[in-house]
């Protein structure tokens, strides 16, 4: 079986060669790109506008953009029929092709924000491995600890305020420095797509911007679910540890979903939100009233094959609704999660409906492809770029950011950046 | 004694100074040189199709699968012939099954998943057949996306795939406005026809010209004014694909019809 025939059904006529190449790793490529430099953008209204009501969304979402970091490359990996030669885009770029542009791009943002990340945490290191040092009888465990927190200080021990001013205005400049290159990262995302000239639904100029705004939406949208789910968890813990050991130490740093912060976080929201939404209608209204030679089949894939995606599960579900549940008064946290939740949804449909529907119809504009998606893995193909790719790219998230929280603990820092 | 900022300073000054001479090696490569003044290759290859000739019997077809080992059963192929009929009404039929590996061997139309179209010879106002392959282009986009190199351009205008080298990405299958670009089912790298660059080096046919009993395929030397397919396209009236995508295509049609795609 060929690359490609697993997943696609041919209806009327479609060039022999043509199948749906780009599967749902490639949705899953910049949706996660996307979360990463939403997540950058939320932790740097706090570092460079000075937004003090996200102190502590900003640190969670500038942890957690790290963490989606490498994961933004794993559908890629995945997807590549040759993946032990991926590294090659990197050390032989061939720069008249925008993927050629990853290596240098992702880099420099991986760069930026590890340093952001060693300038917020400094102290935290160096207390650490000060603290570990002291210690008479360090367990093994320790030990190893010892060693990496004293590796993560790169020996700069100097923790006066004057160098911890110097620290945050560090902060200050890479979060400066930072959002523009993530802005690019993603923006060159969608250059990606809306770069391919033989693809009607893809080439556009407004591709980029489009891919941009939703990004920032998704990112943040990703931020407000997972601060609330793990406030909310780290309560639930605490609560359960105390009713069965009451004499254990109370923890100052368990606190409630703090509203004010998550009411503020929704308003970037719906701010980010109507633009990506008008962005796009910008886009389907221009398609529609210069009706060129492609219109023709884009018309049957937007408006009857796949309407339900598009316009009942991405716009109405995924944008209209949490549009409502989110300016309707009296926000809740709940209500706030569930609209988050909901316009993450609505992301990942968007990003969907543009790689697949791409990919819904011939290039000779005669014919339709569907895909359909491989949930057994009945073949490497199919373990890979499937449902077990999927949730695998889905999970690694949270499990790096459950490793890194141990390193960088998000919560209970009461420094002041 | 050098302290330690003189020390990264002369380094600096020194890295500089050997980049410099080095660089030269890469200007004046002699290699790239030889072949940059000799640029000026004097072939250029082109296809010629003629669609009033093509029965579409397929020979071509099958014999671009086994010279050019692309499994014989896999739905992919570098070369294919389709079908178009158009009927009374207006409409456009079209087909191409197993790239007519095997020739069309029925009346009906093969709508792939939904079924076969039965069509009345009455209603049929023109049929014929458009054999298909590598566009060789000009400008060739698959080239241009490529985030490797893999894929590049001959000085004689072949565009061909380098093994060992493509990542298999499918960068280069989504830029191709010619569906001519597919995963290799055995080396799992991206595939296409490549003029038998093979045989057309070495004074040969292209497998497909040659298996062609009707003459509907040629291949020339568009640099060679006495070449016969440089001839009829320098003076026929010629068409080719696509052109509005702008890769400068150089697979020249006679009979081309408004309704190819």
């Amino acid at each position: 079986m060929v690359h490609g025939e697993l997943w696609t059904i041919k209806e009327f006529f479609t060039y022999p060669n043509e199948y749906i190449y780009w599967p749902i790793t490639i949705v899953m490529y910049p949706f996660v790109t996307g979360l990463v430099a939403g997540a950058f953008v939320l932790s740097s209204l706090y570092h460079v506008f000075g937004v003090k009501q996200l102190k502590d969304i900003a640190r969670f979402s500038l942890v957690f953009s790290f963490a989606l970091l490498p994961v933004a490359m794993m559908p890629l990996l995945l997807h590549l029929s040759q993946p032990f030669r991926g590294i090659e885009v990197m050390l032989t770029p061939h720069f008249t092709s925008a993927i050629a542009a990853f290596g240098v791009v992702f880099s420099t943002y991986g760069m930026i924000v590890a340093s952001e990340l060693w300038f917020v945490y400094r102290k935290h290191f160096v207390l650490k491995s000060l603290e570990l040092k002291e210690k008479t009888n360090r367990s093994g465990l320790d030990s190893i600890f010892y060693l990496l927190f004293s590796a993560l200080t790169l020996g700069a021990y100097d923790i006066s305020e004057h160098a911890l001013e110097k620290d945050e205005k560090a902060v200050g400049k890479l979060a400066a420095i930072g959002i523009p290159v993530a802005c690019f990262l993603h923006g060159y995302v969608g250059f990606i797509f809306g770069s391919v000239k033989s693809n009607a639904l893809w080439t556009t100029p407004l591709m980029p911007v489009i891919f941009l705004c939703s990004a920032v939406v998704s990112g943040v949208a990703l931020c407000i679910v997972t601060y609330v789910i793990t406030v909310g968890l780290r309560k639930l813990l605490y609560i359960r540890k105390r009713t069965q050991h009451p004499d254990s130490p109370t923890d100052e740093s368990v606190k409630d979903v703090d509203l004010s912060e998550i009411k503020i976080t929704t308003k970037y929201l719906v701010m980010f939100l109507i633009l990506a939404f008008t962005l796009e209608f910008i886009d389907l209204i221009f398609r529609v009233y210069t009706g060129i030679k492609s219109w023709d089949i884009l018309q049957v894939v937007i408006f009857k094959r796949d309407f339900v995606k598009v316009f009942i599960l991405q716009y109405g579900i995924g944008n209209i609704l949490p549009f409502i549940l989110l300016l309707l008064p009296g926000l809740t946290v709940k209500r706030a999660l569930l609209a988050s939740a909901l316009v993450l949804y609505g992301v990942f449909m968007m990003r969907w409906n543009v790689v697949i529907g791409g990919q819904a119809f011939s290039s000779s504009f005669s014919g339709f492809m569907e895909y359909h998606m491989p949930i057994l893995p009945v073949s490497l193909d199919a373990l890979k770029e499937g449902l077990i790719g999927t949730i695998a790219v889905i999970v690694t998230p949270y499990v790096l950011f459950f490793g890194l929280n141990k390193i960088m603990p998000v919560f209970g820092q009461t420094d002041s950046h | 004694m050098m302290n330690r900022r003189e020390f990264c300073k002369k380094a600096m000054v020194m890295a500089g100074g050997l980049a410099l001479p080095l660089s030269a090696f890469e200007l004046f490569d002699p290699k790239s040189l030889h072949a940059e003044k000799n640029d000026k290759s004097n072939t250029r290859w082109v296809f010629l199709v003629d669609t009033h000739k093509c029965v579409g019997c397929g020979f071509c077809v099958k014999s671009c699968k086994t010279e050019n080992e692309v499994p014989y059963d896999a739905n992919v192929t570098r070369t294919w012939v389709e079908r178009y009929v158009i009927t009374k009404d207006g409409n456009t039929y079209i087909d191409s099954p197993k790239g007519a590996r095997d020739g069309f061997t029925t009346t009906k139309i093969d709508q792939q998943h939904e079924g076969m179209k039965d069509i009345n010879n009455e209603d049929i106002t023109k049929a014929f057949f458009v054999p298909k392959l590598c566009n060789q282009c000009d400008k060739p986009s698959c080239v241009q996306v490529c985030p490797v190199g893999a894929t590049y351009r001959t000085a004689d205008g072949v565009v061909l795939i380098d093994r060992k080298w493509c990542i298999g990405c499918g960068y280069c299958v989504q830029n191709c406005p010619y569906g001519a670009r597919f995963f290799h089912p055995v080396y799992h790298v991206t595939d296409k026809c490549n003029f038998c660059y093979h045989r057309i080096t070495k004074g040969m046919k292209t497998a497909c010209v040659d298996a062609c009993p009707f003459g509907a395929r040629q291949i020339g030397n568009l640099k060679d004014q006495n070449d016969p397919v440089t001839k009829i396209i320098m003076t026929d009236r010629v068409n080719v694909l696509k052109e509005e995508y702008g890769n400068k295509p150089q697979a020249f049609y006679l009979g081309l019809s408004k309704e190819v795609k």
